[in-house]
């Protein structure tokens, strides 16, 4: 096994399922001899050549649009779209295509795609280099919505998602790229789309997350600790489809539910955890479900970011208030 | 029956060739301050670039993208406008800014992470920087038409790359000028790079690049109005062809698109590595034609230039700068801005958030 980051784990998923399938193609803007900005697909080019690691135009509605047409001629195309921010040019493609292509023609064609991409603040970017926009693919039905926070899920929910028959948005918490390593398989194994995972148990509080804020959630976790506070930690994985039994479980046997993400607070994925967990759990909850989220303001310039973005701090005082009430 | 309906030609235009000699023909008529003036310009810019650059190393700022050699496109063009006319710019045409009396500060503020830098004077009539590539052409068409509308003598001037000339609003913004006949010129800034991937495409079956158009002038035609390609290490050429499109288009003749083809001197933003994807031999050959060297030897055979003048330029250019990263640096952000300005007046919602972060 080999100690990988987030960033190689994932040029290791795409390594593995390319070799495996002749099918599998990347393509993106500066991801052949460049091998992304990220280098999240470094070496891919000179191993698989430039047919199959391919740099296109600077169109990001190009990309996803091209993409779509090819997975549907049995290609698998890993469109990667260099920032957050440069999906939005991508949403008209998504939403409109790749999205409904299957629906459209009752299963005639369909696009297996995915569209990969870093995402969130905290890494002292430009504007447009911050966004957090997971909610807009939740939101729009015929698109899967993967979000690893560790090296070895990443691997596993990214070959998931290329064998995946359907279109998956595939977001990468860029401020954890190079943050720390995981031991990961060499070979290729597949971590299943729909499955949460719970990453630190605990009886008092479920904290419910994904990408970079996970680890933020369980450093909270680490400082409830001393003060004799079990927090369990959830890392939802797959937002679309989201694992609710797995979130059920741990708020039934904690009765105190929070959520962080980066993303703002209104209609951010929070909310619609919110409302499933007082749908269903009304009579077992000790406490109000709170968020510990971004504000509904724009990602502000790195000046602010860290005014800006969740931690500790926030989750912890989030946490006194569940306990307290 | 078949015929050829339709033809076209690009036009390529320098005046200054890379050892300063002029071609009396085309000379534009600038009196002895204003070529100082141009020179002066593109000093200030390279000061602040290395400024920059250097503060960026230091982490003084964050993630900057250098205009080095790309002098003569910024300065030339700009030169060329009416302070009423309307700037569009990208990333890198830094002084811009500074010519529309921005000063150093908002700039370093901008770079430095804090949104206060793009809080531009008044009558600056420059747009802020602009990241999402080749969004700002739809601006600068859709100014220009309400110039039109509001029967304004005035014009828009609207800066890309290359690369950008790809995405899909780069090209509605110039049918959208072509179709309402609207007084906008398109700059586009070929320094022959996205980021790793070339302008030209040099595979003949396969993509890799960007455009497989000969030149990227023509792309003009397809939407009904010219294009010329100028030599955008030529500060003379730049200027006076921009120059005559807005006159053009102020006189209701429509927009022009003006290709200057230069070279991408720097990485292509402190965050690049290019030797991953381009031989520094070439690079090193476009040095040789890099804009200010050219400019200064054409003064210096009108005689205005000399040592004097070049310390003078120097020490006025480094006071500038240098007075701007004190402000910048002077500066802290107020962490409420984040809230306080996303609307006219805070949201009951966004007023609540704002207690919660206070508290
Ligand atoms: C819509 C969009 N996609 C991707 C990017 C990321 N990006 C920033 S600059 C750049 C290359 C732009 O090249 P060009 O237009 O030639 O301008 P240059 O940087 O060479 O001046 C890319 C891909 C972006 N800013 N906007
Ligand atoms: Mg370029």
């Amino acid at each position: 096994m080999a100690k990988l980051s987030i960033v190689e784990a994932v040029k290791d998923a795409l390594d593995c399922e390319m070799e495996r399938d002749s099918s599998v193609v990347v393509l993106g803007e500066d991801v052949g001899l460049n091998g992304g900005v990220f280098r999240a697909t470094d070496g891919l080019f000179a191993k698989y050549g430039d047919r199959r690691v391919i740099d296109t135009p600077l169109s990001e509605s190009g990309i996803v649009g091209v993409s779509i047409a090819m997975a549907v001629q049995g290609l698998k195309p890993v469109a990667e779209i260099q920032f957050d921010g440069f999906t939005y040019p991508a949403m008209d493609q998504l939403f409109s295509h790749a999205a409904r292509l299957r629906n459209r023609t009752r299963g005639r064609y369909t696009c297996p795609l995915v569209v990969r991409f870093p995402y969130g603040g905290g890494i002292r970017a430009l504007e447009h280099h911050n966004e957090s926009p997971e909610t807009y693919f939740v939101h729009t039905p015929g698109l899967k919505v993967v979000i690893p926070s560790n090296p070895y899920d990443t691997k596993g929910l990214l070959i998931a998602s290329i064998r995946d028959p359907d279109p998956v948005v595939f977001m990468e918490p860029k401020r954890i790229y190079r943050s720390f390593r995981d031991e990961v398989p060499e070979n290729a194994y597949v971590v299943e789309i729909g499955k949460a995972k719970v990453v630190r148990e605990g009886t008092d509080i479920t904290l419910i997350s994904w990408g970079a804020m996970v680890r933020e959630c369980l450093k909270a976790a680490d400082d409830a600790a001393v003060q004799g506070v079990k927090v369990e930690v959830i890392d939802v994985r797959t937002l679309s489809p989201c694992d609710y039994d797995a979130i059920f479980a741990s708020v039934q046997k904690t009765g105190r539910c929070i959520v962080v993400h980066e993303a703002p607070r209104t209609l951010g994925f929070g909310a619609e955890i919110c409302a499933r967990v007082q749908e269903k759990l009304l009579l077992y909850l000790k406490a109000p479900v709170l968020r510990v989220t971004g504000y509904d303001t724009p990602f502000p310039y790195f000046k602010l970011e860290n005014e800006y973005l969740p931690g500790p701090d926030k989750i912890k005082k989030a946490m006194a208030q569940v306990m307290k009430f | 029956m078949q015929k050829d309906i339709a033809s076209f030609r690009v036009k390529y235009v320098q005046i200054l060739d890379e050892k300063g000699n002029v071609d009396k023909k085309l000379e534009p008529e600038l009196s002895d301050q204003e070529l100082r003036d141009l020179y002066r310009w593109m000093v200030i810019e390279r000061v602040f670039d290395n400024t920059a650059l250097a503060l960026q190393r230091e982490g003084r700022i964050g993630t900057y993208a250098q205009s080095l050699g790309e002098e003569a496109v910024h300065v030339g063009s700009v030169f060329a406008a009416s302070d009423d006319d309307w700037i569009f710019p990208d990333y890198r045409e830094h002084v811009a800014f500074l010519m529309r009396k921005v000063p150093v500060k908002n700039l370093l503020l901008h770079w430095g992470g804090s949104e206060e830098g793009m809080d531009l004077p008044e009558r600056s009539n420059i747009f802020p920087v602009c990241i999402p590539v080749g969004t700002q052409t739809l601006h600068g068409a859709g100014t220009a038409i309400a110039f039109k509308l509001k029967k304004k003598k005035f014009c828009s001037l609207t800066f890309v790359g290359d690369a950008s000339t790809s995405t899909g609003d780069f090209n509605e913004g110039l049918n959208f000028a072509g179709t309402f006949m609207a007084p906008a010129v398109f700059i586009i800034r070929n320094n022959q790079w996205a980021i790793s991937v070339p302008r030209v495409c040099d595979k003949p079956d396969w993509g890799g690049c960007q455009s497989r158009a000969q030149t990227l002038a023509q792309k003009a035609i397809a939407f009904g109005f010219d294009g010329v390609q100028v030599d955008g290490n030529d500060v003379l050429a730049v200027y006076s062809v921009v120059k005559e499109a807005l006159e053009k288009a102020r006189k209701g003749k429509g927009p022009t698109l003006v290709e200057c083809f230069s070279y991408r001197l720097p990485p292509h933003t402190t965050a690049d590595d290019p030797t991953r994807y381009r031989d520094p031999e070439i690079v090193k050959a476009w040095l040789k034609k890099e804009p200010l060297a050219r400019f200064k030897l054409y003064l210096q055979k009108k005689k205005l230039w000399d040592e004097k003048f070049e310390s003078a330029v120097q020490a006025e250019a480094k006071r500038m700068v240098d007075q701007g990263v004190k402000e910048a640096e002077d500066f802290k952000p107020k962490p409420t801005d984040m809230f306080d300005f996303v609307y006219e007046k805070l949201t009951p919602n966004l007023s609540e958030q704002r207690k919660e972060w206070l508290s």
